[in-house]
């Protein structure tokens, strides 16, 4: 603070010396977050209540793998297993992923990020949030109801006819509800970005995070409806028999397929946009680096959101699809890399020549730019046709879509929150337990995933509770246990990782240094407020500037942080 | 020159704390609220994409059933939704020139367009069930997780109860080329045939109870084609969630007109009044194209 | 003000809305209640295929009416009408990929009739 001299004609936005009221301390008491309208709060409440579902489905996944370590049954009856990998995705899909980045993160750095007071609907904001809420409750009470066993797609006859446990409905209620959460937090951002932008913020000056949560805001518009009814048919169908998806009634069990994609393939665009749009920020920021070809980038999550729904029917391959159609969704498949990889490219130029910094949201960029690339090369095989009838329903399968969905959509979002964790709270976490544990992670997942791309391919089915026993060669058990050993040793490291990260963060919350408020050398608005924000985001309108330029910062070391160089005149609205 | 200043001095009450003038907050409610009615149009169109597969796949299912439908009081309840749209529409002109008392006459025309449409809807679907019309299996026979919730009405009069129904050849793979299994109706009133059935689209069964006329049970018709209960399975879906979002409309109009006794809207607040009516719009813009789609086949 | 942002720049532009005359309103009503009559009038002639075609024909002339004027889409921003088109594309873009490919298996699939198919399920099990 005290290096501000009078040469630079307007210092530093004054939320820096105001920082005495922020969010955190605006006001106080249980009904202070319970019926708050501040979406900075709705997003911390988005955050705990995310990373809890986190926790909660991913210790399911961990009593999964331990099970399959060995052959033979272990400590869960095979009903037990189907009941914690259903829960293990439809928990993981529809509580953690889909809101994660847009809800929690979004919520809270969206408005700043354009120089809003808030979001277009505070009170729909507040609404999605108990929807979430509620959600949660319905999904998790279907353990007292029975159980789900039908795995997290629901698939017909399993969910009508095949299974004996009675948790479909809950499930497929809280899938309803959650999917109209969704649908008003995306509504919710996209009139916001077409409104609220403040004098200055033109389209093209925007951060690409708000670009990728806009194209993930046109996903959620416009395919959760079809989830909605969906359930809706499906609930109707388990209550009353009327045999819609019956084909010993006249239905016909496919088109609830084609029902389902036509909403979950564009949900994967759901996860994964919002977390590209997080890269896009952290390598331009801590490489300190101008992005490259940031039209490209915009236009590529546009792109992709569009052609995320041309693509269902490559879920279908071997669900009697017709043979026209397969080769119809396969072409189309195809051309969906093209604007995956026009992202990478620009990543990757970005880097080449920026001056990088390791820290903790770099490396987890890093880990993403790599697993990412696993993941989109290995969708290659699946989409082709001749290759998906021997990886159809393998470990092949499982491991594409946990590098998608794990390795990138949370990857993303967990070096999106450490890039914002300053922002957030106010307290700066510990950078060399932060690389430690992204390491951990980052070989963790690997270890555990990459096995199982060998191990799919090998001929290993996906839901099996169990690979030894009548109808399995003694020699094929042995193989198989090697690599289940290995994946499983593999997801403990990285719940070793998972578990650090927990613990270092919750300790900077106590003991943690105070942060400054641009503590990256980010250029885009939230760093242009106090760490946290105040109240109102902005005690005055903020300057818009070019958001990627990081030539007019400079590091002080007094405050342990960037701020605008001394030597620069600082004028309203410059490039 | 910024937006904050102008803030102080021309900030009404209805307008938010984020929102710099009137107009803005309007047209952000407004295309909220377009993006909200694409989320209803894909809503619907699940059922729609249902019914076109189901309707090009087995063109006859849907002839045979829609016979089943009165096409008058699917006539009158569109005349019905159209009226009300016209005065709901009239109601936001009325908002916007400030004309209280119009404005409550014209959403009470609305709300009574909507009660009117869900009364002609409740006899429809009463009769349906009186009639043993269900959707799905229930059409023939009563399956044991249903039974709680549908006790309160008669057994469907299917025929050849106790009787074996021969299983076509066709059942081993080929197309059912003539269900000839199902035996002539029990309880056929003297004078009524399959041919005279086409004709009867009416509510003419309603007087079966005092000892008249009443239609064969769909079950029974011999020229039934396969699996004729898929046409009653959509028609209730679709209708269903339609008379849902009627009954929903019901709950907004009255609170509009509510908020309109209590003098709220006025010509430069009316953004409820405007997107209750863009709301109001699209449940009469999906029965338009529901009634022709069932009643007139 | 010299942003180029949309919410700002109407604002300095014109009033909140547009209004739209009771008489056209009135108008279009009888228009929409015309086209009814037409629709049910029709039906009682037997065009064959085409019968479906006449039938949304009239239904989207009378919807195309109601978006237009009731819900004041042709004096309103096009954005707003952009994303009810986009609805309807994504709707015919769903009918026409589910449809092409229940067409193609249609022949494989087994059309058994529902209470007969019932009995002789009852009849296998053990």
């Amino acid at each position: 603070m005290t290096t501000i001299d009078a040469t630079n004609p307007v210092p530093e936005p004054p939320a820096y010396a105001a920082a005495t009221d922020n969010y955190l301390t605006h006001t106080r008491g249980f009904m202070s977050w319970a019926g708050t309208l501040d979406h900075k709060r709705i997003g911390v409440m988005y955050l705990v209540s995310v990373l809890s579902a986190f926790f909660l489905a991913g210790m399911f996944g961990m009593l999964v793998r331990t099970e399959l370590m060995r052959p033979g049954q272990d400590f869960l009856s095979q009903d037990q297993y189907n009941m914690l990998f259903t829960l293990h995705g439809a928990i993981m899909v529809f509580l953690v992923i889909i809101p994660s980045v847009p809800a929690s993160l979004g919520n809270f750095v969206l408005p700043i990020m354009l120089g809003a007071k808030d979001v277009a609907f505070p009170r729909l904001n507040l609404f999605s949030y108990y929807l979430w809420l509620i959600g949660a409750i319905c999904a998790i009470s279907s353990i007292f109801f029975g159980g789900v066993d039908t795995g997290w797609t629901l698939y017909v006859p399993y969910s009508t006819h095949g299974t004996t446990m009675g948790g479909v409905i809950p499930v497929a209620a809280a899938i309803f509800i959650l999917g109209f959460s969704s649908i008003f937090t995306g509504l919710n951002f996209i009139v916001t970005i077409h409104r609220l932008r403040p004098p200055g913020m033109t389209w093209f000056k925007m951060p690409l995070f708000l670009w990728s949560i806009y194209a993930t805001g046109i996903l959620q518009v416009m395919a959760t409806p079809v989830i909605g009814i969906t359930v809706v048919l499906l609930i109707v169908e388990r209550a009353f028999g009327i045999g819609i998806f019956d084909p010993s009634l006249g239905g016909d069990p496919i088109l609830f397929q084609h029902f389902f994609w036509f909403y979950s393939h564009p949900a994967v665009y759901i996860m994964i946009l919002p977390a590209m749009g997080i890269i896009s920020e952290l390598i331009a920021v801590h490489s300190h680096r101008h992005i490259f070809g940031y039209r490209f980038i915009a236009f590529s999550s546009v792109a992709i959101a569009i052609f995320s729904f041309l693509v269902w029917g490559h879920h279908m391959f071997l669900s009697s699809q017709s043979p026209l159609m397969n080769v119809v969704f396969s072409a189309i498949t195809f051309s969906v890399a093209i604007p995956s990889a026009v992202k990478v490219f620009n990543w990757l130029a970005t880097l080449y020549k920026g001056s990088i910094t390791l820290n903790t949201p770099m490396l987890y960029a890093l880990s993403f730019l790599f697993m990412f690339a696993i993941a989109g090369l290995t969708g290659l095989h699946l989409g082709t046709l001749a290759t998906d009838i021997h990886l159809h329903d393998t470990y092949f399968v499982v491991a594409h879509f946990h590098y998608t969905m794990l390795g990138s959509a949370l990857i993303g979002m967990i070096g999106g929150l450490h890039h914002w964790w300053p922002k957030i709270t106010g307290r700066m976490y510990s950078e060399f337990w932060g690389r430690i544990a992204c390491g951990l992670v980052f070989v963790g997942f690997n270890v555990t995933f990459f096995t199982q791309f060998v191990l799919g391919s090998l001929g290993m089915p996906r839901r099996y509770h169990d690979y030894s026993g009548p109808g399995w060669s003694p020699d094929t058990t042995a193989l198989f246990f090697k690599y289940h050993l290995v994946s499983t040793i593999g997801s403990y490291i990285m719940a070793l990782g998972f578990f650090l990260t927990a613990a270092y963060l919750i300790h900077s919350l106590f003991r943690g240094r105070k942060a400054p408020a641009n503590p990256w050398g980010g250029r885009s608005l939230e760093w242009q407020c106090a760490s946290p924000p105040p109240h109102d985001n902005f005690s005055e309108p903020p300057h818009v500037g070019d958001c990627y330029d990081f030539s007019v910062l400079e590091w002080d070391e007094a405050e342990q942080g960037y701020h605008w160089r001394h030597d620069l005149p600082r004028e309203p609205g410059e490039a | 020159m910024t937006a904050t200043e102008t803030h102080a001095h021309d900030h009404p009450d209805f307008l938010q704390h984020h929102w710099d003038t009137p107009v803005q907050q309007f047209e952000a409610g407004k295309m909220g609220m377009w993006l909200f009615l694409a989320t209803e149009v894909l809503l619907f169109g699940g059922l729609f994409v249902a019914y076109a597969v189901w309707r090009g796949n087995h063109p006859d299912m849907f002839r045979f059933g829609s016979r089943y439908l009165n096409t008058t009081m699917g006539a009158i309840n569109t005349a019905v939704l159209i009226a009300s749209s016209l005065t709901m529409a009239a109601a936001v002109t009325m908002a916007q020139r400030n004309k209280r008392g119009a404005l409550i006459i014209l959403l009470s025309l609305t709300l009574a367009g909507a009660i009117t449409f869900l009364v002609i809807k409740y006899f429809e679907y009463t009769h349906k069930f009186r009639e043993g019309w269900y959707p799905g299996v229930m059409l023939y026979e009563r399956p044991a997780h249903a039974e709680s919730w549908i006790d309160d009405y008669p057994t469907p009069r299917l025929a050849g109860e106790g009787s074996s129904p021969v299983v076509p050849a066709a059942f081993a793979g080929g197309p059912v080329a003539e269900p000839t299994t199902v035996p002539p109706p029990a309880v056929a009133p003297a004078g009524v045939d399959a041919a005279a059935l086409a004709e009867m689209d009416g509510i003419a069964a309603d007087h079966d109870e005092h000892g008249r006329t009443h239609l064969l049970h769909p079950a029974q018709d011999p020229d039934r084609p396969a699996n004729a209960h898929m046409f009653f399975n959509i028609y209730f879906m679709m209708t269903g969630l339609h008379g849902i979002h009627v009954t929903a409309g019901v709950f907004m109009l009255s609170w509009l007109i509510w908020g309109a006794a209590r003098g709220r809207f006025t010509s430069a607040y009316f953004t409820p009044v405007d997107l209750g009516g863009l709301y109001w719009h699209i449940v009469d813009l999906i029965w338009i194209f529901l009634f022709p789609l069932f009643y007139l086949i | 003000m010299t942003d180029g942002t949309d919410g700002h720049k109407t604002g300095e532009q014109h009033a909140v809305g547009h209004i739209v005359p009771i008489s056209l309103l009135v108008v279009t009503g009888a228009g929409l209640l015309v086209l009814t009559a037409v629709t049910v009038l029709v039906a009682s002639f037997d065009f064959g295929a085409a019968n479906i075609w006449i039938a949304l024909g009239i239904a989207a002339v009378k919807g195309s009416l109601v978006v237009l004027f009731f819900m004041h889409l042709l004096w309103d921003r096009p954005f707003n009408g952009v994303i009810f088109v986009t609805s309807l594309a994504f709707v015919a873009l769903f009918i026409s990929f589910a449809m092409t490919d229940t067409f193609e298996y249609a022949p494989d699939m087994d059309t058994g009739d529902a209470p007969l198919v019932r009995q002789k399920l009852a009849e296998l099990e053990p």
